[in-house]
């Protein structure tokens, strides 16, 4: 049995200019130990299809249909009370803005005790032990007299390291990460990267990795998925997918890495931009900005079709 | 200090021997304690910059790399005025900024924009975005007609791949990588001359980040805008930049031509900074880990700032602080080892 387990989520936005449904039809599960970076266009629905899971959605967003199964129990529809139980707890999220966790008045001592005393008995010098030792695995240096500071005289990298040794508290079962290593420079990317890592490995933690780096990817996660316009388009083994894309998206994702062109020269770019999701073009969502369009695209949206190990949305996938 | 190579070299703007300094003592109670019977004041300073000297050339793309809390968005605030130095100065053009008062500083406003790295708290949230992007206009060049105002928000919407239809909306409607892409525009509405980036795209999937890029590098080439640019990702640098400095604990340890940094690094800080760079789908690469944690900036360490992680380092490290000197063609490097040759 998966240790999550995600069919068919529906999150819409009902907005004064009408409804936007953010994320349609994603479904995939997450084994234990199991590692996925899920990649895809700006606004394409990463960060909410993460926050469906711990019914975090903002406001006025909502969970409008779909199933989450972790260790077994539906929580799509859980009370308050079991979803304290299980966030923060069991299954962590670290945020791509840091001070969605930070609370900008409290020291981060004071954070991060009361994280863990929120969810574990235990005494006040215990709690400011584990905190430290959270602290130097993520690589802060002093972290006593980091403790006593406040968010605002962190440096951005310091923050969501200090947001990354928070979600770690409570060694929880999974790690939701949404862009978490966005604001580091490189040599502390790869640390914090080997540390999620080894968790991983260790204590067979679920990793869902939320990226726009396809290098991060590559280097951490097993698995892929590939989100546009709030619908996975094409999912498989990361290696497999970055060398040989199906989807003409993904192709134009990995085509317009900075690698792929000579310095200073134009960076290829996908013609157009990512409709909005209002006005979601019927067939295919990509079918306006794809070399490859034909009628059939643009009278019919692809199902997500899997063969053995990939599964691509498009009528006529790349191949080789 | 080393300049592009074949070009007659003009500077916008200096950065000389700029130091500054966080108080994080606390209130006067707290920096008070009894010791040996006295009472004794203990003042803890943060020394986020300790002589940073920088020259950007006009119509340059300056990146400036380094491990998180090195000092980047410091240099970057500083230079914008946001900060004042705590020594040192920063000059524009010809006039010295760093002590211009708000009035003063008001004609180098338009000239010089900066885009945050924390965009959540640069957009007003009760601003619709079409808003968000008029006033500047309004505010710096009032000559233009309403029509023509508007006409200018479009385009540049536009051209930052922002869908116009967005104008109506409020900031925390958009995902993380929309909003941003707001912000840069309301950097390039106003047709700066400098623009102070600080990580201007991480928060961009790969793709919107080739189209802003793009359309930083075509400005750079039609208008001659000049480019401070922060940014962790070393492929964009490798990418975008002309010329790269490599920060370590608010000091320059090298800093040169992009090309020629990249092929050859040469301080070991800079080594083992490009060898953590990750592969898109090839092989992990051999990463130099250096050893030991980032010192503390309340206590620096004596001599050369970087030699307790140094696998070079020698005596002469922990005692003497090595000057930035000229090490390649194109590049200077401040490190004893590099100028006496030792690997
Ligand atoms: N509070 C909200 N109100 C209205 N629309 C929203 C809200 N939050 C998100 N959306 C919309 O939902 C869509 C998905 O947003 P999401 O934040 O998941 O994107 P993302 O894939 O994480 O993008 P990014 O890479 O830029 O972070 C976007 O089009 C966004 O405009
Ligand atoms: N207002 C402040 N009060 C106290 N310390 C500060 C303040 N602002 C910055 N600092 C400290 O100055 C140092 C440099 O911070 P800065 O934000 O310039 O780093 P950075 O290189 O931009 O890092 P990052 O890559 O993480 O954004 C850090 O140690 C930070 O904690
Ligand atoms: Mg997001
Ligand atoms: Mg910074």
């Amino acid at each position: 049995m998966a240790l999550l387990s995600i069919r068919n989520l529906e999150v819409v936005f009902p907005l004064r200019t009408g409804t936007i449904p953010a994320i349609q039809d994603v479904s995939y599960d997450l084994e234990e130990g199991e590692r996925i970076g899920i990649v895809g266009e700006s606004g394409a629905g990463k960060s909410v299809s993460a926050f469906a899971i711990l019914n975090l959605v903002s406001q006025p967003g909502y969970l409008s249909s779909g199933s989450i199964v972790f260790e077994g129990q539906e929580i799509s529809n859980a009370d308050d009370e079991t979803m304290r139980r299980i966030r923060g707890n069991k299954i962590s999220m670290i945020f791509q803005d840091p001070m969605m966790t930070l609370n900008p008045v409290l020291t981060i001592s004071t954070q991060m005790e009361e994280t863990l005393l929120a969810h574990t008995r235990m005494t006040r010098e215990a709690a400011r032990s584990i905190a430290i030792e959270k602290l130097r695995a993520v690589q802060i240096p002093s972290p006593e007299k980091r403790l006593e500071q406040y968010p605002h005289e962190l440096s951005g990298g310091m923050r969501q390291r200090i947001v990354i040794a928070i979600s770690l508290l409570t060694d929880p079962r999974i790690i939701i990460a949404d862009e978490p290593t966005t604001a580091l420079d490189v040599t502390i990317q790869a640390e914090i990267l080997e540390l999620l890592l080894a968790l991983c490995n260790d204590y067979r933690m679920g990793l869902i990795l939320i990226t726009h780096d396809l290098g991060v990817v590559s280097q951490i996660s097993q698995r892929i998925l590939v989100m546009y316009a709030g619908r996975i388009i094409e999912q498989g083994n990361t290696r497999e997918v970055i060398a040989s894309p199906a989807h003409p998206y993904t192709r134009g994702l990995v085509g317009a890495l900075p690698e792929m062109t000579r310095p200073g020269r134009r960076l290829n770019q996908i013609p157009g931009t990512m409709p909005s999701l209002q006005s979601i073009p019927t067939g295919c969502p990509f079918h306006d900005r794809c070399s490859h369009v034909t009628d059939l695209c643009r009278s019919h949206r692809p199902d997500l079709v899997s063969g053995s190990r990939r599964a691509v949305a498009c009528h006529h996938p790349l191949t080789g | 200090m080393n300049s592009t190579p074949g070009q007659e070299s003009e500077s916008l703007v200096s950065v000389r021997n700029l130091y500054r300094y966080f108080n994080v003592s606390g209130g006067w109670l707290d920096q008070i304690s009894i010791s040996k019977g006295k009472m004794v004041r203990k003042v803890e300073m943060v020394k986020a910059l300790n002589g940073i000297n920088l020259e950007i050339e006009k119509g340059e793309a300056l990146c400036l790399v380094g491990e998180s809390g090195c000092g980047k968005t410091t240099v970057g605030r500083t230079v914008m005025g946001l900060l004042s130095p705590t020594r040192g100065s920063v000059h524009y053009r010809e006039s010295r900024i760093d002590t211009l008062d708000r009035k003063g500083m008001l004609p180098f406003r338009r000239k010089m924009q900066m885009i945050f790295q924390n965009h959540h708290a640069s957009l007003n949230p009760r601003k619709t975005v079409a808003k968000t992007l008029l006033e500047p206009i309004r505010f710096h060049q009032p000559e233009l007609s309403l029509p023509e105002q508007r006409d200018k928000v479009a385009s540049i919407m536009e051209s930052v791949g922002v869908d116009a239809g967005w104008g109506a909306r409020f900031p925390h409607e958009f995902s993380g990588g929309q909003r941003q892409r707001i912000s840069i525009a309301r950097a390039l509405i106003v047709d700066p001359e400098f623009i102070v980036a600080d990580e201007p795209i991480s928060a961009l999937d790969v793709s919107i980040q080739a189209q802003v890029l793009n359309l930083l590098m075509e400005a750079r080439e039609e208008r001659g805008l000049t480019y401070l640019f922060v940014t962790h990702d070393l492929s964009v640098v490798e990418h975008f930049g002309s010329r790269v400095a490599v920060m370590y604990l608010g000091r320059v340890c090298e800093v040169g031509q992009v090309g020629e940094v990249f092929s050859e690094p040469r301080h070991p800080y800079t080594q083992a900074l490009l060898s953590a760079i990750p592969k898109v789908g090839g092989e992990k690469r051999r990463h130099v880990k250096l050893k030991g944690e980032v010192p503390t900036p309340i206590d620096l360490p004596s001599g050369c700032i970087f030699h307790s992680r140094c696998p070079h380092a020698r005596e002469i490290c922990s005692k003497e602080a090595p000057e930035l000197v000229s090490a390649g063609e194109w590049t200077d490097v401040a490190c004893h080892g590099v100028r006496e040759n030792w690997f």
